[in-house]
C-alpha cells in the first residue's frame, strides 16, 4: 500500500478507557460533530495532518472515533455502528488503519475486544493507556513481547500528558507504507470453516474472520444486496449455524489464548487500585443515607451555581446588545433597514446569545459528573427507585442531560438495552426542563420577583427556578409511572454495566465538550431564531393596507402620538391577526394575543419566545434601547390599565412551558430513534394537554 | 453451588456456569469466566443492584442478573 490522499483510521476500546481524551489528543479542536445517516449515534470525526520525518510530506489523516464496546458482537444501538464500520468493507468510515486502545490496568479483558479487530485483518496498532496506574500498582508489563505475541505494534501512551502521541501517528504513516500483513490471533475456521469458505465465495472478503462477522450479521448489513442476504442466509441455515453458540466458544478460546500471553508478558497481574481510594470515595458516595444527600446536594449546588455564576456575564451580554442597537439605531439612516437590523435581528440574536453562560455551565457539570465516574454511581444508587417507574438506574443520565437538552437526553437512552426502560425515558425526557426554557424561566422569574430577595441564605429566584426543575422531574417520574402501567413488553435487556475508577476530569474533554455545545446552540438554533425574528419582524411591521392608512390617518392631527400609532399597526398587523385569531383559546389561560404569537413561534423551538417577544415589544415601543425585562414590565393591560404581567400571567406561562412539546427538533429525534410516528405523536398529546391543563388550573386559582 | 445473588457482602467466590446464554455472552465479554473469583463488593442502599469486583475491577448489575450466574463459594 501506498500513501493516498488521505488515510482514515478507526479509534476503537472498551467504554470507560479514556478514548474521546486520546480523539482529543490527535485531533484538538479540528473535530466535527455530526451524525450516522438514518441513525442518530454521535459521529465523531477528526483531522490531522502527519507529517512524514523523511521527506517532510504532509498526510492528511482522518480519525474517526467509535463508539466503546466490550466486543465486536453488537447488542445496543451505538455499538452496532462500530461493527458496521469495521466490518463492513463498502462502508464510507471503513478504516485504513485500526487504533485499539487498551487499559493497562484491565489489559485481560481489553485484549478480547483488541484481538477481535486484530482478526479482522486490517493494519492495527494498540496504543495502551493508564500505564502509570498499574505501574503504580506493581504491575509490569512486557511490551516488546507483548507487541510480538499479538502480532501489532504496542504503543504505551498517556493522552493527557501527550506523552505516546506522536510515536503514534508516525507508527500509521508506518504500517500504511508496510506490505506485510499481521496474522491471525486465533483461527475462527475451527468452528465454522464451511460458512467462513461459503461466504467469502458470495462476498468479495478475503479475511476468515470478517467473513464468519458477516455471517453472523448479515441481516443488518446496510451495504449487501437483497441477493447477497438470501444466498449467506441459505449457507447460514444448511450448516446450521447458531452464531450464539459459536461466539461463546470464540470468547471462551480467546480468553484462554488471551490467558497464556497476560502469563508470559505480565507481571504481578493483579490490579488493586480500587481498594484505596475508589473503595473509599464508594464508601461515601454510595453510603445508604449519605449518597442520597451527596447526590441531591450536588444537584442543589448545581442550580444555584448555574443561575448566580452566570449572572454577571448574563448582565454585561444584554447591556451590550442593548448598547449595540442603540449605536446601530443612532447611525443608520432610518426606515426599513433600521427596523429590520434592530427591531429584527439584533432583538432575535441578543434573546439567545444571553443564555450561552448558562447553558456553558450547566454542560460542563454533567461533563464533569461524567467523567469523573460518578454518574455511574448515581445509576447505582437510584436504580431500584427508578424502576418502580418504569425506568432504570441507566436512565439518570438521559434524565439528567435532559435538563441541558432533550436530544442529546432522547439520544443516550440508546444504553439502556430494555425496550420498555428505554421507550419510557425517551417519552419523558422532554418534560425535564432543558437549557431552552431557562431563557423564558429566568425572564419571567425576575419579573415575579425582586433580585435581591431571599430565603434564608438562599436567592429566592434561584429557588423558584429550581421548583421549575423540580415540577418538570416530577411531572417526567408521574408520567413514566403511568407508562409503565400502560405498556406491554416482551423483550428483554440488561442493567449490568461497569463501575469505572474515579478520576479527576480530563479538562480539555470538558472544555471540548462545552464549546461543542455551545456551538450547536448557537448555530442551529441561532439559525432558527434568527430565521424566525424577520419573519416575525415583518409580520408585525406590516398588515392589510388600508388598516395601516387609516391609523396613520386618525393621528394624524394628533401631536406625539407615535406610541400609539405603533401600538395600533402592531394590532393591526399581520401577526396582530394572527394571534388575534388564537386569543379565545388561550384567554382562559391569561395570554393575550402577543404571547399568543410567542406560542405559535416557540413551536419551532421554546427559546425562541425571548426573541419573539423582544421583536414584538420592540415593534410596539417608541424606546428601541431598552432592555427586554424593562419593555415587558411597562407593558400595560390596556383593560385595567394595571400591570400586565401579574405573577398569575406569569405562573400560567411559565407551567405552559414547563409541559408543552415546543421542540420540532426533539420530536424529529423521537421520530428516528424510534422508528414510528406513533410515540412523536404520543408525546405531542400528551405534553400539550398537560400544558393547557396546568395553565389553566394556575391562572384560574391565582388571578 | 449457589446463585450469585446468594452470596453474601465480601464473601468470595469462583464463577462456575451461567445460565442465560445471551446474558452469559455479554458478562463474558465484560471479564466474568467460569474459574474467575467473584467478590461481593456493595449492595446499593436499598439492596439492588449489586456491585461485584472481578479482577481489581467493579461492575454492577441487578439482582435478577446476578441470579443467572452459578459460583462456588470459597470457604
Amino acid at each position: 500500500m501506498t500513501l493516498k490522499d488521505k488515510i482514515k483510521v478507526a479509534l476503537v476500546g472498551n467504554p470507560n478507557c479514556g478514548k474521546s481524551s486520546l480523539f482529543n489528543a490527535l485531533t484538538g479542536l479540528n473535530q466535527k460533530v455530526a451524525n450516522f445517516p438514518g441513525v442518530t449515534v454521535d459521529k465523531k470525526v477528526g483531522a490531522c495532518q502527519i507529517s512524514q520525518l523523511a521527506s517532510k510530506n504532509k498526510v492528511d489523516t482522518e480519525f474517526i472515533d467509535l463508539p466503546g464496546t466490550y466486543s465486536l458482537y453488537p447488542k445496543s444501538m451505538d455499538e452496532k455502528i462500530t461493527f458496521e464500520v469495521l466490518c463492513d468493507p463498502n462502508n464510507e468510515h471503513h478504516p485504513d488503519v485500526n487504533i485499539i486502545l487498551a487499559d493497562a490496568t484491565n489489559l485481560k479483558r481489553s485484549l478480547c475486544f483488541a484481538t477481535q479487530v486484530i482478526d479482522l485483518g486490517k493494519p492495527c496498532i494498540l496504543a495502551l493507556s493508564m500505564i502509570d496506574l498499574s505501574e503504580s500498582d506493581g504491575i509490569k508489563i512486557d511490551i516488546d513481547l507483548l507487541s510480538k505475541k499479538i502480532g501489532v505494534p504496542v504503543i504505551p501512551i498517556n493522552a493527557r500528558k501527550k506523552i505516546g502521541i506522536g510515536n503514534l501517528k508516525q507508527t500509521i504513516l508506518k504500517l500504511i507504507l508496510q506490505k506485510e500483513n499481521h496474522s491471525n490471533f486465533i483461527d475462527i475456521n475451527f468452528v465454522s470453516a464451511d460458512i467462513v469458505r461459503a461466504v467469502k465465495e458470495v462476498l468479495s472478503v478475503n479475511n476468515d474472520y470478517n467473513a464468519f462477522q458477516i455471517a453472523c450479521h448479515y441481516e443488518n448489513l446496510k451495504s449487501l444486496t437483497q441477493n447477497q442476504k438470501n444466498q449467506i442466509n441459505t449457507i447460514v441455515n444448511t450448516n446450521e449455524f447458531i452464531p450464539k453458540r459459536i461466539q461463546a466458544t470464540e470468547t471462551v478460546r480467546r480468553y484462554k489464548a488471551i490467558d497464556g500471553i497476560i502469563s508470559s508478558c505480565v507481571e504481578n497481574p493483579k490490579y488493586n487500585r480500587q481498594k484505596n481510594f475508589t473503595q473509599i470515595l464508594d464508601n461515601i458516595l454510595t453510603h445508604q443515607i449519605g449518597g442520597f444527600v451527596i447526590f441531591l446536594s450536588i444537584l442543589f449546588l448545581i442550580f444555584q451555581a448555574v443561575f448566580s455564576w452566570s449572572e454577571y456575564p448574563m448582565e454585561l451580554i444584554d447591556s451590550s446588545f442593548a448598547l449595540l442597537s442603540e449605536f446601530v439605531s443612532n447611525s443608520l439612516p432610518e426606515g426599513t433597514l433600521n427596523g429590520l437590523i434592530v427591531d429584527g435581528i439584533i432583538a432575535g440574536l441578543g434573546g439567545i446569545v444571553i443564555f450561552i453562560p448558562q447553558i456553558a455551565f450547566l454542560f460542563a457539570f454533567i461533563a464533569i459528573l461524567e467523567d469523573t465516574g460518578y454518574m455511574s454511581r448515581v445509576s447505582f444508587l437510584t436504580d431500584k427507585i427508578l424502576r418502580g417507574f418504569g425506568l432504570s438506574g441507566r436512565s439518570i443520565i438521559p434524565l439528567l442531560s435532559g435538563a441541558a437538552c432533550a436530544i442529546p437526553a432522547v439520544m443516550s437512552a440508546r444504553t439502556i438495552s430494555n425496550w420498555k426502560e428505554r421507550m419510557i425515558t425517551i417519552m419523558v425526557v422532554p418534560l425535564m426542563s432543558c437549557t431552552a426554557r431557562i431563557p423564558v424561566y429566568t425572564l419571567l422569574i425576575s419579573m415575579m420577583i425582586p433580585a435581591e430577595k431571599k430565603w434564608l441564605i438562599f436567592n429566592l429566584q434561584g429557588l423558584t427556578m429550581m421548583g421549575f426543575y423540580m415540577i418538570g422531574f416530577v411531572s417526567a417520574i408521574g408520567v413514566a409511572l403511568i407508562m409503565k402501567l400502560i405498556l406491554k413488553t416482551k423483550s428483554k435487556g440488561y442493567y449490568v454495566m461497569e463501575m469505572p475508577t474515579y478520576k479527576i476530569p480530563d479538562w480539555r474533554t470538558v472544555g471540548l465538550t462545552i464549546f461543542e455545545k455551545v456551538k450547536v446552540f448557537l448555530i442551529d438554533a441561532g439559525k432558527i431564531i434568527v430565521a424566525i425574528s424577520i419573519v416575525l419582524w415583518v409580520l408585525s411591521s406590516y398588515g392589510p393596507k388600508d388598516e395601516f392608512e387609516k391609523i396613520e390617518k386618525k393621528y394624524a392631527q394628533t401631536e406625539q402620538a407615535d406610541l400609539k400609532i405603533a401600538s395600533e399597526k402592531l394590532e393591526a398587523s399581520y401577526a396582530g391577526i394572527i394571534g388575534k385569531s388564537i386569543e379565545p383559546v388561550i384567554s382562559p389561560l391569561g395570554f393575550d394575543w402577543r404571547i399568543g404569537i410567542s406560542l405559535i413561534t416557540s413551536f419551532a423551538a421554546r427559546e425562541v419566545f425571548v426573541g419573539t417577544m423582544s421583536t414584538i415589544y420592540s415593534v410596539g415601543d417608541a424606546d428601541d434601547t431598552k432592555t427586554i425585562r424593562d419593555k415587558l414590565m411597562s407593558h400595560k393591560n390596556p383593560k385595567t390599565g394595571e400591570a400586565f404581567f401579574t405573577p398569575a400571567v406569569a405562573m400560567s406561562l411559565m407551567l405552559f412551558y414547563a409541559f408543552a412539546m415546543q421542540c420540532m427538533s426533539t420530536l424529529a429525534i423521537v421520530y428516528r430513534e424510534t422508528n414510528s410516528w406513533k410515540w412523536p405523536i404520543i408525546q405531542f398529546v400528551y405534553m400539550s394537554v398537560l400544558a393547557y391543563l396546568a395553565s389553566y388550573i394556575a391562572y384560574q386559582l391565582l388571578s | 453451588m449457589k446463585n450469585l445473588n446468594n452470596l453474601d457482602l465480601g464473601k468470595e467466590a469462583v464463577i462456575d456456569s451461567f445460565s442465560d446464554k445471551d446474558l452469559a455472552l455479554k458478562l463474558m465479554e465484560m471479564g466474568c469466566l467460569p474459574g474467575e473469583k467473584i467478590l461481593i463488593e456493595r449492595k446499593a442502599p436499598l439492596g439492588d443492584p449489586i456491585t461485584i469486583s472481578i479482577s481489581g475491577h467493579l461492575l454492577s448489575m441487578r439482582k435478577s442478573e446476578a441470579q443467572t450466574v452459578l459460583v462456588n463459594e470459597i470457604k
